[in-house]
């Protein structure tokens, strides 16, 4: 199977410029992070100094995984419903553009945005808490094994988030219950994510490299799943 | 000779009703599509000859949205079989399908937040044409939106997004174009501009299959048409169906009265039967409207009837249309 860049750029280009004048995705892509950084942020701020012994054991930034998890699937499940209400699939179905050139497209245009929010807000707390935490509060909470942590699942779990928002994307015909479907079937990993924080699951590394091989294989299969639910005929006579 | 060879270069397909399977651009056998238990259409066949502009008539429901869609490998039919720009139809050719081919769907389905340059950019990398600059500004000069590149396509008039969406239809420059109720909501002066640029495409030799149920448009355009109504109903050049239909009738108005109409009109050569309508004009039932119109003239001056007119009555392709069409509806309400 050999994938052409060229048509998978052309998705790619075509999608970014329609979030960019929507205002819509715009404010869904800002509002749900900022939303998912207040809670971190208040912790922070409520604790004293003397707390940061204990905080060695509680992984607040984890929470802040829900952004890559949650953001994509949301736009992900747009885009397949979106543009066949818009009415806009059937032109695009009819070139020689191949599914998987399709999905990818759309997944990296999904995938981009949700992945650059989600550093940035994770930059934003790591920044807020270096420059106005209590002393001590810092050093506790950002520590090595949890940067890397989140920033190798960010991306994992925005491609798994993305592939099931797309299969659901597929099959649905109203683009609200793709984005709470494709949501709901993405806080499985949400859920992980919180328990390692809360220190419910041992956030150590032998969990953290099981979960990451697990997102791991969930991504390759994603595709396959997403693809195969992707039916060209479905897609371009219910859009009416 | 040599006006032979041009005639036949500069009308294909119009001379005979048959289309060599060589020659097809478009040859559909026994096509069925069902929706569940719906039928959307139903044993269709017929061949589209190369450089043909072929007319899809048929009223809302009849199939011709569901056919073209089956063409352009959108949708599988159910049964039957049909090749598509020499290529046979089926699951894994679709690829190979889809380069020759191009659809203008019956809503342009652009995107609307984008400009008209940049919706076109996209399906010209969808289609890896060559030069893609230089192919847009063709198409959009084509299609006379060269000064409107730029606007979002949201801000365009209904007749501009159709022109848009026909103007991305001609990016890969296809070998065989559907185009599915082009001229549907445009005002007059919008549809001859359409008109005109269809004649265009033909005339550079591009192979068009055009759904309507505007019967003059067909008229104009098309080298043959099909009637459609789930079933194909008739199938032909417009003049050969109308004339297949319709047996000529020759109209004749005299000052007065004739003394014997009988047998002055039943001795006429090619006179198959006449009537005196309600006018008192004579309608004549012709075979051949060349040999009776002289010889009834002729007659008539015989006769010492002072003739006023001689005309030969024109049914045009609504009359066709409307006979397969509202036979239909009796059909269905029995
Ligand atoms: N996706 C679909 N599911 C069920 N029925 C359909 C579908 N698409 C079309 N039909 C039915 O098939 C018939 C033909 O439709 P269509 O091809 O759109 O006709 P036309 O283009 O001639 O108006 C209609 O009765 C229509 O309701
Ligand atoms: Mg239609």
């Amino acid at each position: 199977m050999t994938i052409s860049k060229r048509r998978v750029g052309a998705i790619f280009r075509k999608e970014l410029h329609e979030y960019r004048r929507n205002g819509n995705i715009i404010y869904a892509m800002l509002v749900l992070p900022l939303v998912f950084l207040i809670q971190p942020v208040v912790q922070v701020f409520t604790l004293s100094a003397s707390a940061s012994s204990g905080l060695r054991h509680e992984h607040s930034l984890l929470y802040l995984l829900a952004i890559p998890a949650l953001v994509p699937a949301a736009l992900a499940a747009y885009s397949l419903v979106g543009e066949r209400l818009q009415g806009t699939l059937e032109p695009v179905l009819s070139t020689p553009v191949r599914r998987e050139e399709l999905m990818i497209g759309k997944a990296l245009a999904a995938f981009v945005p949700a992945v650059v929010v989600s550093y940035f807000v994770f930059g934003l707390f790591v920044a807020i808490v270096e420059l106005f935490a209590q002393p001590g509060i810092a050093p506790a909470l950002v520590q090595g094994p949890e940067l890397i942590a989140q920033v190798v699942f960010t991306p994992l779990l925005a491609i798994w988030s993305i592939w099931v928002g797309m299969a659901v994307s597929a099959r649905t015909r109203d683009p609200r219950t793709a984005a709470q479907l494709s949501i709901l079937v993405s806080l499985p990993t949400v859920a992980i994510t919180s328990l390692l924080a809360l220190g419910v699951i041992p956030a150590i590394l032998p969990v953290a490299a099981g979960f990451g091989a697990g997102v791991l294989v969930l991504d390759r299969l994603g595709l396959r799943m997403a693809t195969a639910i992707f039916d060209r005929e479905r897609l371009v006579t219910s859009a009416k | 000779m040599a006006l032979e060879l041009e005639m036949s270069l500069a009308k294909p397909a119009t001379a005979s009703n048959e289309v060599r399977p060589a020659d097809a651009a478009l040859s559909v056998h026994g096509l069925t599509k069902r929706f569940g238990e719906r039928v959307a259409y139903e044993d269709v066949s017929f061949d589209v000859g190369c450089g043909e502009i072929f007319g899809f008539l048929g009223p809302n429901g009849a199939g011709k949205t569901s056919t073209v869609r089956t063409l352009g490998t959108l949708i599988a039919p159910t049964s039957g079989s049909a090749t598509v720009a020499g290529v046979p139809l089926t699951p894994e050719n679709g690829e190979t399908i889809r380069h020759r081919v191009a659809i203008m769907p019956e809503t342009p389905g652009l995107y609307l937040r984008l400009s008209v340059e940049e919706n076109l950019s996209c399906f010209a990398d969808l289609y890896e044409v060559d030069d893609p600059a230089d192919r847009i500004e063709h198409a959009l000069r084509a299609v006379g939106l060269a000064d409107r590149a730029k606007d979002a396509c949201g801000s365009l008039s209904k007749g501009l997004r159709q022109c848009t969406a026909l103007a991305r239809a001609l990016l890969s420059d296809p070998e065989l174009l559907f185009l599915d109720e082009p001229t549907s909501g445009l005002d007059p002066a919008a549809a001859r501009d359409v008109h005109d640029l269809i004649r265009e495409l033909r005339r550079r030799g591009t192979t068009i299959f055009l759904t309507t149920h505007r019967l003059a448009e067909a008229e104009q355009l098309c080298d043959r048409v099909a009637i459609l109504n789930r079933t194909l109903r008739t199938i032909g050049p417009p003049e050969e169906l109308r004339d297949r239909m319709f047996a000529h009738t020759l109209v004749v108005r005299v000052r007065r009265p004739l003394s014997s109409p009988g047998p002055t009109f039943s001795s006429l050569p090619s006179v198959d039967a006449w009537q005196e309508d309600a006018c008192g004009s004579y309608l004549l039932t012709v075979s051949d409207p060349d040999v009776a119109a002289p010889a009834t003239t002729r007659a008539l001056v015989a006769a010492g009837a002072d003739v006023m007119s001689i005309s030969e009555s024109q049914h045009s392709l609504e009359d066709v249309y409307l006979e397969f069409v509202d036979t239909d509806k009796e059909v269905e309400r029995s």
